[in-house]
């Protein structure tokens, strides 16, 4: 249920993100790229982060990849495998409730994991490094699940975004 | 600083020879084994000064009385109800006055300015109510090493009354904090062990994590992000000069030096597992000692070098082991509710501290090297990470408080559990490790 809510919410902040973007375009059209929902260009970090969604969320102590998780994964591949000049670094994080030399082994799992699945869904493996920041890097800093679930991530960087 | 170590041994004899009268039966002593120790009353009157800095002779005294006060194991008695007034090295005390007002122990001591320059303190240190001195010992040094002669005769004076090595000459590593939680900035930071003198050992361009003291050098080993793979640095804190301890194909992290200084143990990071191994610092061979399909991290030798204690969740969740140092033998040892972690065997090879979760709540505890005897010496939102101090009585760790605008502070507790104290930095603090004692 929770990682439910968290994923709900954490499209609810892509949605208002891409609404924002609409607005800010003056609701252009843009050109058509995996789903052409905003003014992104199609194989840019933009499109990127916006249309396909940069990031996967685990449960606690968990790296396993979720359904929902995989999902995003599978258009993250889709996304690389089309868009080939990119290399990548999956980020691995955990959230601040454990301890840090744990957390740090943690994260590489996580990344681990969603590297693999990627290279399983086709891309080259030399494109993919990895990193882990254990709970070092946290995006919410509220004191309940809904900012730890946020953090508890893996996060697909483009290593050669231009934007 | 050599200065101070050199005639701390050269005076040590000649000191006692000149100042103390005879081998005194100690009426005051304090056994420090049991739990909740009454504190020993102790009047520390300021230090006399002859030809030199009377604040200096002053604030030594009070460095004196705040390094005792914070051991938990003396309560230095208010100057204001001192009855004979004016002391100094060569004063005789009139033990009744110091009865009167319940002193037990007495240090007086004077402060001499030498035509060279270099200060000269004097220290007696008095059993009251046998009317004996205990200990007379003398120190030159230059004036800017005032506090750090204060700690010495600290560690005198406890030594003396407790019976164990003291650990106020010492300094302790940590990370310093500053900046929002989302966006930390971290830099390797040393202190006194009463958390005076902080100085900055890295700039904070690049995360550092987990600095951890030599036990025979002026060195740190700790984790950096600064190269393409997060890994085991050394820093010299002396030269400033870095390094990256071997040449690991992946990341490598948890480092701790073993007891000789020689070796480095630490995790490597393979694919979704952690294992751990050692390097030579002489020959730069490494020795894999795990190889389990899970996270095998926090190792910490024993001191006498013969285990490693560590942690792992090859069972499911985050569990101590110990295992002989060779890797061999690799037995669990914690079997209570919850998760345990980051472990490190006391100095004394008696007990394995550690950091415990349960039901949301984060505990500092210790138990047997064998995980009898377990206690949880503190408990609370987020406490995480101890160290020792070089004598095996205080654990050092960090607390966390919750929230956008919490972060972590460094405290002390007695390994009894109590005497429990913050310890004073300017910014947030974490991951604090004592230095051996220096001699």
């Amino acid at each position: 249920m929770v990682l439910v809510a968290n994923t709900l919410r954490g499209l609810k902040a892509l949605a208002v993100l891409g609404l924002v973007l609409l607005v800010a375009a003056c609701a252009q059209t843009g050109p058509d790229g995996l789903n052409g929902q905003n003014n992104a260009t199609p194989g840019s970090g933009q499109d990127f982060i916006v249309n396909v969604g940069d990031r996967v969320f685990f449960e606690e102590d968990q790296s396993t990849l979720t359904s929902q998780a995989q999902g995003v994964l599978d258009l993250q591949a889709q996304w690389l495998n089309r868009y080939s000049q990119y290399t990548i670094t999956v980020e691995g994080h955990a959230d601040e409730r454990g301890t840090r030399q744990y957390n740090i082994a943690l994260g590489a799992r996580r990344a681990q994991a969603a590297r693999d699945y990627l290279v399983s869904r086709g891309v080259a493996a030399n494109r993919v490094k990895t990193i882990s920041y254990g709970k070092e890097r946290p995006v919410a800093v509220c004191n309940d699940n809904s900012c730890w679930s946020q953090n508890r991530r893996g996060v697909t960087v483009l290593d050669n975004a231009t934007n | 600083m050599m200065m101070v170590r050199y005639l701390r041994h050269l005076l040590f004899g000649l000191g006692t020879l000149l100042l103390a009268l005879r081998p005194a039966y100690a009426l005051v002593e304090i056994d420090v084994r049991g739990g909740n120790v009454e504190p020993l009353p102790i009047a520390l009157p300021s230090f006399s000064a002859e030809g030199g800095d009377a604040r200096v002779a002053q604030e030594m005294t009070q460095v004196i009385a705040a390094d005792l006060k914070r051991s938990g194991l003396f309560n230095p008695l208010d100057p204001a109800s001192f009855i004979q007034q004016n002391m100094g090295v060569n004063t005789t005390p009139r033990f009744g006055d110091w009865r009167v007002i319940s002193a037990q122990a007495l240090v007086t001591g004077t402060v001499t300015a030498q035509p060279d320059g270099r200060l000269r303190a004097e220290f007696r240190l008095w059993d009251v109510f046998a009317s004996e001195q205990l200990l007379g010992q003398q120190f030159f040094t230059t004036p800017e090493n005032w506090r750090r002669l204060s700690h010495i005769i600290a560690d005198a004076i406890y030594e003396r009354l407790t019976g164990e090595k003291g650990y106020f000459d010492t300094r302790i590593v940590y990370v310093d904090e500053t900046g929002p939680k989302d966006k930390r900035v971290k830099r390797l930071a040393i202190m006194d062990q009463d958390g005076a003198n902080v100085r900055y050992l890295t700039r904070g361009d690049d995360l550092v994590l987990t600095p951890r003291f030599s036990p025979t050098t002026q060195e740190i080993t700790y984790m950096s992000y600064a190269g393409s793979e997060p890994s085991v640095y050394l820093l010299n804190i002396e030269t400033g000069q870095r390094e990256i301890v071997g040449n690991f194909p992946g990341m490598t992290f948890a480092p701790r030096f073993s007891p000789t200084g020689q070796q480095v143990v630490m995790s490597l990071q393979q694919g979704g597992n952690a294992n751990i191994f050692t390097m030579d610092l002489r020959s730069r061979s490494t020795t894999r000692l795990t190889n389990s399909a899970a996270i095998d991290t926090s190792p910490s030798y024993s001191p006498d070098g013969s285990q490693i204690v560590f942690e792992s969740d090859r069972g499911g969740t985050q569990q101590l082991y110990v295992m002989n140092a060779d890797g061999s033998n690799q037995q669990r040892i914690s079997f209570g509710p919850g998760r345990y972690s980051t472990p490190v065997w006391s100095p004394r090879g008696d007990l394995i501290a550690f950091t415990k979760q349960h039901q949301g709540r984060f505990m500092i505890g210790v138990m047997k090297p064998d995980g009898k005897g377990e206690r949880i010496l503190t408990e609370g939102y987020h406490n995480e990470g101890p160290a020792w101090s070089p004598n095996g009585r205080v654990l050092v760790f960090f607390r966390d408080t919750p929230g956008a605008n919490g972060g972590p502070q460094v405290w002390t507790v007695d390994l009894t559990g109590y005497n429990e104290q913050r310890l004073v930095t300017p910014a947030f603090a974490s991951d604090p490790s004592w230095s051996p004692l220096i001699d």
